[in-house]
């Protein structure tokens, strides 16, 4: 339906704004959190559920946490950043140059992109698919994960103090 | 009648707003909530083209959007790992403090 | 008295077939275009309804038995017996002062039990309460419950960091440090389950534990890597629902309430509904995954949603009564018992399972005895090897301060 796209749009927009733009970075990590949970509402409106769940599994179940746990770490004795203005002013500017140039294309593109048939992603099928044509990669991603749990408890572990 | 308009209009702005929060913002944690709000809209678009394009390969927009939050989220977890090290010599996680590599 | 029983669960069977039938009816009244909402406003409606009473019920049942437990009887001031004290507890509640610090952050303050209680309650929608009575029959049924558990964590720590309390903030922190070590135990014990269905939609979980040798059930649990798979979940259950003994989070006798420490009134009453809740919701999910679901116990006695919650609420009794039982764990213990015991633990119920399936086809006589004594071995022996590992590896040290320096 219309009106659950243009909820979750507005939920996109104004928890990511929030989240590059709120003065402490702890609000900055739950916006984050709204942004994303928003982002799988609209993955299940377009008919992927296991995206949706996953994404809110792993996003907000588990990098929005981690990032919680690393700021209290790593709080800072004086209190959030006064934003200079001149700074946002040219960041501000990039990102509406490039928006504008990506929204140009998208909406003088002619090509007729009709809603097909809803494609089926069962879990059976996605099961399927990572068993047989994406098993390599989902080695490799395996692989990956494991190296960069491994790295990041070895990069984040403090130096053996001696007592 | 949502069509793929839309979610290029809002996968871009998503895009962008990411885009402005890694160009201004120092403090480096919310920087890399500009890089995973950049990756997000990447996965939306991936769904939305899957969904409202002709699939030659069926799942292949899901397969890689899987994949994708995959590697976000050890990216994101490398990447922390980073900042808690640097806290540690720096006691800061301002990055414009960090340039001694700078010259 | 068997008999009136026996005629008193037929009638109960009789009943749901009606009830089904009477809510099709009430619903044909209405023009097609309303109909999906109004399914939708009822389905919500009933099922808050049902566990809002399910959890004056066992708020009661908690406190009695925990009283007979401790040798004292529980509250019976109220009503006869006590059974109108959530009631009284109720308005307790609702006419409290609303206390909020001065230097709390109002807006994630505020948040913090909302953001608790919707999740849970929206996983209650992909339980199968029934034959026909599932709200909502998602392919993705059980990865659509964790990933509603796993959206309430976070609630813990906003509750924690927002009000500005030493006491608070550790018991966030705790909170979720304990619910992300056990969510892994938990979701690969279910895993096992998924793997010998086949299938993640619940309903269709249910429906294949709906088997009888001769009359008995052939339910998960009683197949060797669903005992110990429905073991290790619920152990891991009350450590995500900070239950007792896993409680560190709120531990009253260490940090007053925790991360709950700022709050009273009804947020305060959204925060112990929101925990019951949770308690609700994984029992729901043991029963459905391991304990057979809606199947009756024996093959001649009619399935219903009765036994759904007959089964859920022997859960909560059993988490209540462990909670009157064991003394609290320390932290170091939990994460102990969360990374080096049941995750190892799981996954070796995920080879056991697989093992049993697929020596499923000896069916010699003695075939089921060989089965069940070599899948409990594969599991037992490395239990008990593990837990006297760790047992023996503590030693004597001085203490280190981590966060001290």
């Amino acid at each position: 339906m219309q009106i659950t796209f243009y909820i979750f749009g507005l939920l996109v927009i104004v928890g990511a704004a929030g989240a590059v733009s709120l003065r402490k970075p702890i609000h900055c990590a739950l916006s984050l959190a709204v942004s994303l949970a928003a982002v799988a509402g609209h993955f299940l409106l377009l008919g992927a559920e296991f995206a949706g769940f996953a994404q809110i599994l792993v996003y907000v179940g588990a990098v929005a946490i981690l990032m919680v746990f690393v700021i209290l770490l790593t709080r800072e004795n004086t209190p959030g950043e006064g934003l200079g203005v001149g700074r946002w002013m040219i960041g501000a500017g990039v990102a509406a140059g490039v928006f504008g140039v990506i929204a140009a294309c998208a909406l003088a593109s002619k090509a007729v992109w009709v809603a097909s048939a809803q494609p089926e992603a069962t879990a059976r099928g996605i099961g399927e698919q990572l068993m047989g044509a994406y098993v390599l990669p989902m080695e490799a991603l395996g692989l990956l994960l494991t190296v960069a749990g491994i790295g990041a408890v070895v990069v984040a572990m403090p130096d053996k103090k001696v007592l | 009648m949502i069509s793929i308009t839309h979610y290029l209009i809002l996968s871009s702005a998503l895009f962008c707003i990411g885009l402005a929060g890694v160009l201004s913002r120092r403090n480096a944690i919310v920087v890399l909530i500009g890089i995973e709000l950049m990756l997000n809209a990447g996965n939306l678009n991936f769904i939305a083209f899957w969904r409202f394009g002709a699939n030659p390969q069926p799942l292949a927009g899901v397969m890689f959007v899987i994949f994708s939050i995959a590697i976000a989220a050890a990216e994101a977890a490398v990447g922390l790992a980073l900042i808690v090290a640097m806290y540690r010599h720096y006691k800061t996680t301002d990055l414009d403090r960090l340039s001694s590599l700078k010259g | 008295m068997i008999n009136t029983g026996l005629a008193a669960i037929f009638l109960w069977a009789g009943l749901e077939q009606g009830l089904g039938k009477l809510l099709d009816h009430g619903l044909s009244l209405l023009p097609p275009a309303w109909r999906t909402w109004a399914t939708i406003v009822v389905l919500v409606g009933v099922m808050l309804g049902v566990f809002a009473s399910l959890f004056a019920l066992s708020t009661l049942l908690e406190r009695k038995g925990l009283g007979r437990m401790q040798n004292r009887l529980g509250p019976n001031r109220v009503g006869p017996y006590g059974l109108l004290q959530p009631v009284a507890d109720g308005i307790k509640m609702l006419t409290k002062e609303d206390i909020v610090p001065r230097g709390a952050d109002g807006v994630v303050h505020f948040l913090a039990p909302l953001v608790l209680f919707a999740p849970l309650t929206l996983s209650f929608a992909v339980l199968p309460y029934g034959r026909h009575w599932v709200p909502l029959n998602l392919d993705a049924g059980l990865l659509f419950f964790f990933a509603a558990g796993s959206a309430s964590e976070l609630a813990a720590f906003m509750a924690g960091w927002s009000s500005r309390n030493k006491y608070s903030m550790l018991g966030g922190m705790r909170a979720i440090a304990q619910m992300i070590s056990f969510e892994m135990p938990l979701v690969v014990a279910s895993l096992s389950v998924v793997m010998i269905s086949g299938t993640m939609s619940l309903a269709a979980i249910v429906e294949r534990q709906e088997a009888w040798l001769w009359i008995f059930p052939k339910w998960n649990v009683f197949t060797p890597w669903g005992l110990a798979g429905f073991g290790l979940f619920i152990v891991a259950a009350m450590a995500e629902t900070n239950r007792s003994p896993f409680d560190l989070p709120e531990g009253e006798s260490e940090i007053i309430g925790g991360f709950m420490t700022e709050y009273s009134g009804f947020k305060y009453a959204v925060f112990f509904m929101g925990e019951y809740f949770g308690m609700f919701a994984v029992s729901g999910l043991a029963v459905t995954l391991f304990l057979g679901g809606w199947n009756a116990p024996l093959s001649f006695l009619p399935a219903s949603f009765l036994w759904f919650f007959a089964k859920l609420m022997a859960l909560v009794l059993v988490f209540i009564w462990v909670r009157g039982t064991l003394p609290r764990v320390r932290v170091d213990q939990l994460m102990n018992l969360a990374w080096k015991y049941l995750f190892p633990m799981t996954l070796l119920n995920l080879f056991v399972a697989a093992l049993w399936h697929y020596t499923a086809v000896w069916r010699a006589p003695g075939g089921l005895a060989l089965r069940w004594v070599l899948c409990f071995a594969a599991i037992a022996v490395p239990c008990a090897v593990l837990a006297r590992a760790m047992m023996r590896s503590h030693k004597w040290a001085p203490r280190v301060y981590r966060f001290g320096d």
